[in-house]
Formats: C-alpha cells, structure tokens, sequence
C-alpha cells in the first residue's frame, strides 16, 4: 500500500514548481498560515501577466512573509527590516524595463518601513506593494503591530490592543497610490486577478490581502483553528468595488470591506523625472512647455 | 449537482474532468483543500506523512471537474489537478 503511494509521489512536479525553489521545501509558514495561499496567487498571477520571467524581480522585507522572496525562482532580494521599497525602488530605477515586486507583511512595510511606503506612494514609483496583512507580528512572537484591531489581543497587549489600526487602503490611496485592492485570503480569484492587474498597472499598486495567523494572533483571541480564522475573516467580508477606501473600515464584529478600491492614472515618477530633464517645460509655476528648438536643417 | 430543471442543452455540454494528485510529504495537515473542494473529492486520511500531519486522500475522482481550486488555495504547494483528455 505505501509503496504504490510513494509511486504516485513523484510521477509529476507540480505546476508552481517552476517557480519555486524546490530544494527549500517546505517553507517555514505555519500550517494553516494564509501567507503559502497569497504566494501561491503571486506566482500564478507572475504567470498570467505573460511578463518575461526575466524581467520580474520580487523584493522583500523582513517577516513571515518576507520569506517570499527567498522561495521563489526569480530574481530576488531579502532586505533589511522595512527597507523594501526603498531596495526596490532603486532597482526600478536602474532597470526601468523591468517589473518589481514588493512583498512584505503589516508590521515590515506599514511599521518600520511606514515612510518609504508613504514617500514610494507618492512618487508614484512603479512598483507592485503586496502586503499580507496577519494582524501582528507573527515571527517574532505575535506583538502588536499597527494593523493590530482595537481591543485585540497580542503578547505586547495581553488586555487589549488601547490603540485604533491603520486603514492600509485609505493611507495608499491618500499617499497617491493608483491601484489599491483588499481581499482576504480565500478570495484566490479574485486576488489573481487584482495581482495581474496590479502588475500590468503604471505606478504605485497596492494589494492588500488579510490572511490568518492561527498561531499567535488567532492563538491569543480564542480562534486557534487556521479554519476557523480563515472563514471568520471570508465570512464577514463584503465585496464593495470602487467605494472611497476611508468608507472601507475593517469592522470585525460586522463586515470586513474588500474589493478593488482605486483604479486611476496618474504620471510615474520616471515618466515626470524624464519630463524634468528634457528641459522642455517653462519656469514653475506656469510650467508651460517650451517651443521646440527647430532642427537645423529646417532652420536653414 | 441538482438543477431546478434540466439545462436544454444538458447532453451537449461536456464537463471537464480532472485528477488529483497529492505530494504526501509536502501537507501540513491545514484541511483547507478538503473544507473547500466545491465537489467533495478529498477526505482526509487517517495515515501520516513523514512529517506527523494527516494528508487528504481522493475520494472519489471521477467527482473532479479540474477546477484548480486546491492548487491555488494550498499554502503548501502539495495538491494539483490534471485534465483527463475528453474521448471524443
């Protein structure tokens, strides 16, 4: 019996091996842990954009979800604590062609990297910021983070977080970002979709995905079932696209809203650096562009 | 699956059809492809993997439409599902 199954085993590879660097298997994510879903949505969305493979770079700060970057087979980079955006920024702008991901959780990006998020957003710098939002600081033993809900319970708030989360969606939308969605980890269509287009997006995206942490922050507020959390957040959420992101409040005891917030254009910050350094705008404030030198041979 | 009356062109649809196959080792054990498998093909079994977890097991295949929906839900990149070609 077992050695018929261990026959199955290795007949085929599956379809994300391609991508994955298979000798690190398994990840060190918790089982259960909505973070596997969200990168598996990554890499089937890295494959349905139909970008070269080449071209796409995934950076990533530190965090359970920091470890992204180090399990996947592409061009990647593990940086310091909350210095994603900046690392990547700076790849972006050395390799303009190319496609850089951002994936890091609520504590890396919106914590200690809360300015580089600010300032990338509004640059407008043409990134793709996916953050996977668990609600505390998983790794290092589940303290408070940010995102961490009001009156919620983590090792640094035994009684209660006393302090009101950030609305990640409304603080991109706010900074300038031009694509801005939130699901929850069970949405995986829906995210693959709101991944590719953020991807095939020009400017600064953001996805947000909220995603269990059955063992420290479902663990110390009473649901230390991965299923249980996992259908707590899907069963509360509601589906508003389009809607102001400040209206999109994440109200536990009634309805989490997610949906694709914000999709508008606005100029990259390549697209304006450019602008600035062929000299061919006029003197601030007017900016007015200037007539075009003739050509010489026009000219006479 | 039950309709509340029968599609006009019920015999002319062909429904995909699909199997699934499992990494035993990779599983933590989550549940999460047996919870929301929309055809109930997997159960999970009561032997272990290497790594001490319960693995799900199929159940009945010939339930699978091949709707990817456990591979892309699987933290843990242990369950896909291939087409059968149609006989046609």
């Amino acid at each position: 019996m077992s050695a018929q199954r261990r026959k199955k085993k290795t007949s085929q590879p599956h379809p994300q091996d391609e991508l994955l660097r298979t000798d690190r298997l398994p990840h060190i994510w918790c089982p259960g842990c909505g973070i596997g879903t969200a990168f598996s949505c990554v890499i089937t969305a890295i494959k349905k954009s139909e970008i070269p493979l080449d071209d796409i770079a995934m950076v990533s700060g530190i965090g359970c979800t920091g470890r992204m970057a180090g399990y996947i087979k592409l061009d990647s980079f593990h940086t310091t604590h909350g210095r994603a955006i900046p690392f990547a920024t700076g790849l972006k702008l050395a390799h303009p062609e190319g496609s850089v991901i951002v994936t890091s959780g609520d504590g890396d990006l919106l914590a200690i990297g809360g300015n580089h998020f600010i300032h990338a957003a509004r640059r407008n710098i043409d990134l793709t910021v996916i953050c996977v939002n668990n609600f505390n600081y998983g790794m290092t033993g589940g303290q408070q983070a940010p995102s961490t809900p009001f009156g919620a319970k983590t090792t640094t708030s035994p009684i209660g977080s006393p302090e009101q989360p950030f609305n990640f969606c409304a603080l991109a939308a706010a900074c300038g970002a031009v694509y801005v969605a939130r699901w929850t980890a069970l949405h995986i269509r829906r995210l693959t979709v709101s991944i590719t287009e953020a991807m095939k997006k020009p400017g600064f995206s953001f996805v947000e995905i909220l995603s269990p942490c059955p063992t420290s922050f479902g663990r110390r507020n009473r649901i230390r079932n991965p299923l249980e959390l996992v259908q707590f957040y899907h069963e509360r959420s509601v589906i508003r696209n389009n809607i102001d992101p400040q209206e999109a409040a994440l109200d536990f005891n009634n309805n989490l809203v997610v949906g694709k917030f914000v999709d508008t254009e606005r100029p990259t910050f390549l697209d304006s650096y450019r602008l600035i350094n062929r000299r061919e705008l006029g003197d601030w404030p007017a900016l007015e562009p200037k007539v075009p030198i003739p050509d010489k041979q026009v000219s006479g | 699956m039950k309709y509340w009356r029968d599609p006009l062109d019920l015999g002319a649809i062909q429904v995909s059809k699909g199997r699934v196959i499992i990494i035993e080792g990779r599983c933590k054990g989550c549940e999460f492809c047996v919870t929301y498998c929309p055809r109930n093909v997997i159960q999970m079994s009561k032997a272990f993997n290497i790594k001490g977890y319960h693995f799900p097991e199929v159940v009945d295949e010939s339930m699978c439409v091949n709707c990817h929906f456990c591979e892309s839900l699987c933290p843990e990149f242990a369950i896909f599902s291939v087409a059968i070609p149609e006989k046609n």
